[in-house]
């Protein structure tokens, strides 16, 4: 939490203001009681009406004053604490926006979002309420045990009783009752997941007719529930009477002592009362500090997620002195490559090799998890290899930067993402500077044109976030226009046909034909019917190439080939 | 919005009760004040059926409530009790002072003052302990009834609701909805009574003591009521902007975090950190506002007792030195006008809470009057002898009124039969599916099992006769055993492992780190999709169901695996009627009937000879497909 804190650098400033106007606010709040307690002693006492008035003029500025503090404070903590939220998401998000693949999968995707927004925010919420309205807290605490003891030093001693009992009670029922409210968190995650199971499932329980076992399932995780609430909130019902138990007492033994020592004359009657706000002002700070308690390790668990991915350094960096791309176009080549996973015991490619040239279409076949898709994901270096070249265009992708690399590529992946936006806004993440014309063009190409006019508003159709509002076939589409428009060097398919059917799927590869017959064209497939007239086949087994050249040549020459292609059509089909 | 629920832990500790002394707090630091508030539409029905969920707990609610007005009165008398002992006190100092012969100060008075006040004030914390106490019980007791009838009522929906409902619709109704609702029950109720009881309790003893101080205090209630209702209205408006745009940001980072592959295939880093960076700016501007003004209430309040504070000290002191005010009163009443303040600011946050839970309640109450599905047949049939013979009778059905579906569908499956389901798009599956398992209701015409009309069996009987092997197998977190063993309940381990064998999983299961124990997590990402199916072929062979409903691979599932499938569901599908929805040619042409569907439409159904000779869709579709391979094949184009 505290290493977080340096973000709030830019903001010193409104810090430092803060701290101050929040001093104030405390004085005026304790500045209060005395003037109160002028009154009493030289006003009230001596019957000086005159001196009442005149003091309570005092008052009056004080509160205004204090108000005036409060708004100020108000204000510049807000700014300080947003601004400081601003600050993490934006290095947050630019910086994980640099990371490789890797680092995504080492931290995991759905973590990587919700650090950016919930532990963010919890920060974020944390410094607003710390500098609103937990800040005068320890300034009240403090002042107010000096102008106490200014006041008289042996009733303090009251004050000095009532603060540990009040803090030792507060911490004995927190620590009883927030591991319990951890507790109950997580059976109330159970509880949700057997709900959420249950929707899902709904066809299967209701199938295998299993309606009652699953209501029992939720009735045990909600009895469970309940009686962790029931224990945890007893617990807490304990807190606040226990609270003001103590002030009560503590204000009824400063009246009984303050009494014995205004009868032996060493204390006056306005500072008597005086003291009795004291105490409640101090006690009532304790009280705002011990939400500390309950906020802060939340917060620190929060800040710890969010150092933790500040301080990941991407292991894919540009090189100091980058090769400019030279008159070479569109080739790619592979010499020996070897690359693992980080933490693999086998690496995923081995010792690859292979060469893929402009006019060429080269396909890629094999298994699942015979590392097609990470051998294509070696060419824009979304991964480092771990000995042998990956070279495009004559040089090693780690020479270039990233940016230049990409730039030749044209990558369609296996499950199409499509952004929210228009249509042409999707189409347009190619190539920023495609014409209409060219933007049409491609998703005529891509078959995608019939289903785009067909959504109303055409080309600026809306799509929803996730693309929920097209089908799986249809982003696939948007995502290969997306390829095209970008007219690259080198295009990636990556199993990217699965979701079409099968009359789509032939006229959109009749029509990619055409399109791509300068650029270098790499096909990852599991269906044998979408490769077979390639160029050139490479059949992957266990992360090693195992065979290529053409589909004839393969047939008479490869078993494993020959193996997955019996396996998809009976002999006859292909005959 | 995150902020409001971590603080739970927070919002049970810091609930004050009303009590003496408040320091003016409302609801805690995460007050719901400046929240935004959804309406409830029907506000009185609601909050009356949500009453009657207490009627059992009657007796308990009313020592709650007894137990809450007691705690409050005995914490509001004390200050003027306290006062008696500080005017003997005062008395006796003053004269003293005056040096009036004999004058002293009265410490038997003052001591048995003292002692009555803390024996008050013990009573009222236990009276406010056992409040919360039994409280505790109350509402979890009532939330855990409301969430049973949730699920209960789950149970007893159509097909048809949790297919025109997203998943996210119903879980925010059965989680936060009755998260809110749980919240409110612990905490605003008792706060509601308290706060009444305090804020009418020190009005009346501020009465009591003088009506021109008490009118002095009361003329700053305007002004509370002014800055909280100004605020409220204020602060709403910003979180409202401020959870809007959040939502802005949070889309935009979720995409292009989830689609990072895509962006930097691209190179599209930058823009996307600028386009961050815009929502972030605006994020900034709404949120900074809306904690401003929110965060104002609290201090702002504070100024506005402490001008009591002022006005009781000024105007109290004068009447004390013109002998018309015991001395002791004013103490009384500046400890009264500094807690005055504090129950209205919570009773307006108390109603904004109160407020959203009714929003929250209606939103329960309207899934708990979902219409249900009929009830099973009373006298339900049993069928003593199942073959597996399914027979459609002239059956109409469609999922809206306005687009009919299936129109006078006639089939008849002898029992061990296979029909094939072919079509471009495969979506009569789910149609077929629904209606052979009853989840949902024909339009005309029946549906016979070995001659029983589907309508006169029990649900679950019906749907023990099917089994199901679908591409979106549905596993559930728990062990691979467990899973099997959903197909039959009591199911011994032997019979489990020779299911599995039988289904050709045994091998890979075994080879898993954990075999049959191992637990598959919650999306079952753990194992490969061709291996979950393998899992429910399994399932479905320990079911050993007569009819069965198949979905044959498709492109997602690896060869090696794809052979496995293919082996297992053949053996499975000996001696049984199968509906198999079909990618493989060979299987389509051994069916005893082809239905041709096509946007869950029937359009042809026969054999395969008799619907090629017929030269319809489906000879179109089957020459197609060869007529392709061949093109291919001599022009050997690709991609």
């Amino acid at each position: 939490m505290i290493r977080i804190l340096r973000f709030l650098e830019p903001y010193r400033g409104f810090v430092a203001i803060v701290l101050v106007l929040a001093a104030l606010q405390s004085l005026a709040n304790l500045y209060l009681p005395n003037l109160n307690a002028d009154i009493i002693d030289n006003g009230v006492v001596k019957n000086d009406t005159d001196y009442i008035l005149r003091v309570g003029g005092v008052m009056l500025l004080v509160t205004l004053g204090g108000a005036i503090c409060a708004v100020g404070t108000a204000f510049f903590a807000s700014r300080t604490a947003v601004g400081f939220g601003r600050i993490i998401r934006a290095q947050l998000f630019t910086h994980v926006e640099q990371f490789s693949l890797h680092e995504f999968d080492t931290v995991g995707t759905a973590s990587l979002i919700t650090r950016t927004t919930n532990d963010t925010n919890q920060v974020q919420q944390v410094l607003v309420i710390m500098l609103t309205l937990l800040v005068t807290a320890p300034m009240t605490l403090i002042g107010g045990i000096i102008l106490a003891a200014r006041e008289d030093v042996a009733l303090s001693l009251v004050l000095i009783a009532a603060v540990p009992v009040l803090v030792i009670s507060i911490l004995v029922i927190m620590t009883k009752a927030i591991p319990l409210f951890r507790a109950m968190q997580m059976k109330l995650d159970k509880l949700n997941l057997v709900l959420d199971e249950g929707l899902t499932g709904v066809r299967v329980i209701r199938a295998f007719d299993r309606t009652a076992h699953e209501q029992h399932r939720f009735d045990v995780a909600n009895l469970d529930v309940t009686d962790t609430a029931i224990t945890v909130n007893r617990i807490v019902a304990a807190l606040w009477p226990m609270m003001m138990l103590v002030l009560n007492v503590s204000t009824v033994a400063i009246v009984w002592f303050g009494s014995i020592r205004i009868n032996n004359g060493d204390l006056q009657v306005g500072a008597l009362s005086a003291f009795m706000i004291y105490a409640l002002l101090i006690l009532f700070s304790l009280l705002m500090l011990s939400f500390l308690f309950v906020m802060l390790p939340r917060a620190t668990a929060s800040a710890a997620r969010i150092n933790a991915v500040l301080d990941m350094r991407t292991e894919i960096t540009d090189p100091a002195q980058p090769q400019r791309p030279g008159d070479l176009r569109g080739h790619v080549e592979f010499e020996d490559v070897t690359f693992s996973y980080p933490g693999a015991e086998e690496p995923a490619i081995s010792h690859v090799s292979f060469s893929a040239r402009p006019g060429q279409v080269t396909a890629i076949i094999g298994g699942t998890g015979a590392g097609k898709s990470t051998l294509v994901n070696l060419i824009p270096r979304f991964y480092d290899i771990d000995s042998g070249r990956v070279l495009v265009d004559g040089m090693d992708v780690r020479e270039m930067t990233q940016q230049d690399l990409r730039a030749k590529i044209g990558l369609v992946p296996q499950t199409a993402v499509i952004f929210s936006g228009t249509v042409a806004e999707n189409i347009r993440f190619g190539n920023e500077g495609a014409s209409d014309e060219e933007v049409r063009h491609a998703a005529d190409v891509a078959q995608a044109t019939e289903f785009i006019t067909e959504m109303g508003d055409g080309f600026n159709s809306t799509i929803s976030q996730g693309g929920t509002n097209i089908s799986g076939g249809q982003k696939q589409r948007l995502s290969i226009a997306r390829a095209l428009v970008r007219k690259p060097e080198v295009y990636i398919f990556d199993d990217s046909f699965s979701a079409l059917d099968y009359a789509t799927d032939a006229r959109l590869r009749a029509a990619l034909r055409r399109e791509t017959t300068n650029a270098t064209v790499l096909i990852v497939a599991q269906r044998v019917s979408t490769i077979i007239g390639a160029d050139q086949i490479l059949v992957l087994d266990e992360g090693r190439i195992v065979g290529s050249g053409t589909h004839q040549e393969l047939m008479q020459s490869n078993d494993v080939y020959r193996e997955i292609v019996l396996s998809q059509v009976t002999a006859e089909e292909i005959a | 919005m995150s902020a409001a629920r971590p603080a739970q832990g927070a919002q049970g500790a810091q609930r004050p009760q009303g009590g003496p002394m408040g320091g003016g707090m409302g609801r805690g630091p995460m007050g719901m004040m400046g929240m935004p508030v959804q309406k409830a539409k029907n506000f009185r029905g609601t909050l009356f059926r949500l009453i009657g969920y207490f009627r059992p707990q009657a007796l308990r609610l009313t020592v709650v409530f007894i137990a809450a007005i007691l705690g409050s009165i005995f914490a509001i008398v004390g200050p003027k009790i306290l006062g008696l002992a500080i005017t003997k006190l005062f008395v006796g100092f003053v004269a003293k002072v005056q040096h009036v012969r004999g004058a002293a100060i009265d410490f038997d008075y003052i001591r048995n003052v003292l002692l009555i006040l803390v024996g008050l004030y013990a009573i009222s914390a236990i009276f406010t302990y056992v409040q919360q106490y039994v409280m505790a019980g109350v509402a979890q007791r009532t939330v855990y009834t409301m969430r049973r009838q949730i699920e209960d009522k789950l149970g007893r929906l159509p097909l048809k609701f949790y297919d025109s409902r997203t998943h996210g619709e119903i879980m925010s109704r059965a989680v936060n909805d009755m998260d809110n609702i749980s919240n409110t029950l612990q905490q605003s109720l008792t706060q509601l009574i308290t706060s009444v009881v305090t804020l009418v309790g020190v009005i009346v003893l501020m009465f009591t003591i003088s009506w021109l101080l008490t009118l002095v205090v009361l003329t700053t209630v305007p002004l509370s009521l002014l800055v909280t209702t100004v605020i409220a209205k204020r602060s709403q408006r910003y979180f409202a902007r401020q959870q809007r745009v959040l939502g802005e940001l949070n889309g935009h980072v979720e995409e292009m975090l989830t689609g990072h592959r895509i962006v930097k295939a691209y190179g599209r880093e930058s823009q996307s950190v600028e386009e961050f960076n815009r929502r972030n700016d605006r994020l900034y501007e709404a949120g900074w506002r809306a904690q401003f003004v929110s965060g104002m209430l609290f201090p702002l309040m504070n100024s506005i007792g402490n001008l009591g504070f002022v006005l009781v000290a000024v105007i109290g002191g004068i009447m004390v030195t013109q002998g018309t005010l015991p001395f002791g009163d004013v103490t009384a009443f500046i400890q009264y006008a500094r807690q005055f303040s504090q129950p209205i600011t919570q009773l307006a946050s108390i109603a904004n809470a109160i407020q959203l839970t009714i929003a929250s309640a209606e939103r329960v109450f309207e899934l708990l009057d979902e219409p249900e599905e009929l009830p099973d047949a009373a006298n339900a049939v049993v069928i003593a002898e199942p073959h597996g013979a399914v027979q459609f009778d002239h059956v109409d059905f469609s999922y809206t009124p306005e687009a009919p579906l299936i129109e006078d569908m006639n089939i008849d499956a002898k029992p061990g039969q296979t029909v094939a389901i072919v079509g471009p798009t495969g979506a009569g599956k789910t149609t077929l599916v629904n209606l052979l398992m009853r989840f949902y209701e024909l339009n005309g015409g029946a549906i016979r099992v070995d001659g029983v009309n589907i309508t006169e069996l029990r649900r679950g009987d019906l749907r023990r006769r099917f089994g199901m092997v679908l591409q979106d197998t549905w596993l559930f977190n728990g062990t691979i055993r467990e899973n099997i063993a959903y197909g039959r309940e009591n199911a011994s381990e032997e019979e489990i492992v020779r299911a599995a064998r039988a289904a050709q999983a045994d091998h890979f299961i075994r080879t898993l780190p954990g075999g049959y124990d191992t637990v598959l997590n919650q999306e079952a990402t753990n194992i490969s999709q061709g291996q979950k199916q393998l899992l429910t072929i399994a399932r479905a062979v320990l079911a050993d169901p007569e009819v069965l409903i198949l979905d044959e691979a498709t492109s997602s599932v690896d060869t090696r695996t794809e052979i496995l499938i293919q082996k297992a569901m053949t053996e499975l599908m000996k001696g049984r009627t199968s509906f198999v929805i079909a990618h493989r040619l060979s299987t389509v042409r051994d069916a005893d009937t082809i239905l041709v569907m096509d946007h869950g439409h029937i359009l042809e159904q026969g054999t395969h000879e008799e619907l090629l000779a017929k030269g319809g869709f489906y000879a179109d579709l089957y020459n197609s497909q060869f007529a392709a391979r061949a093109r291919e094949e001599s022009a050997a184009i690709a991609p």
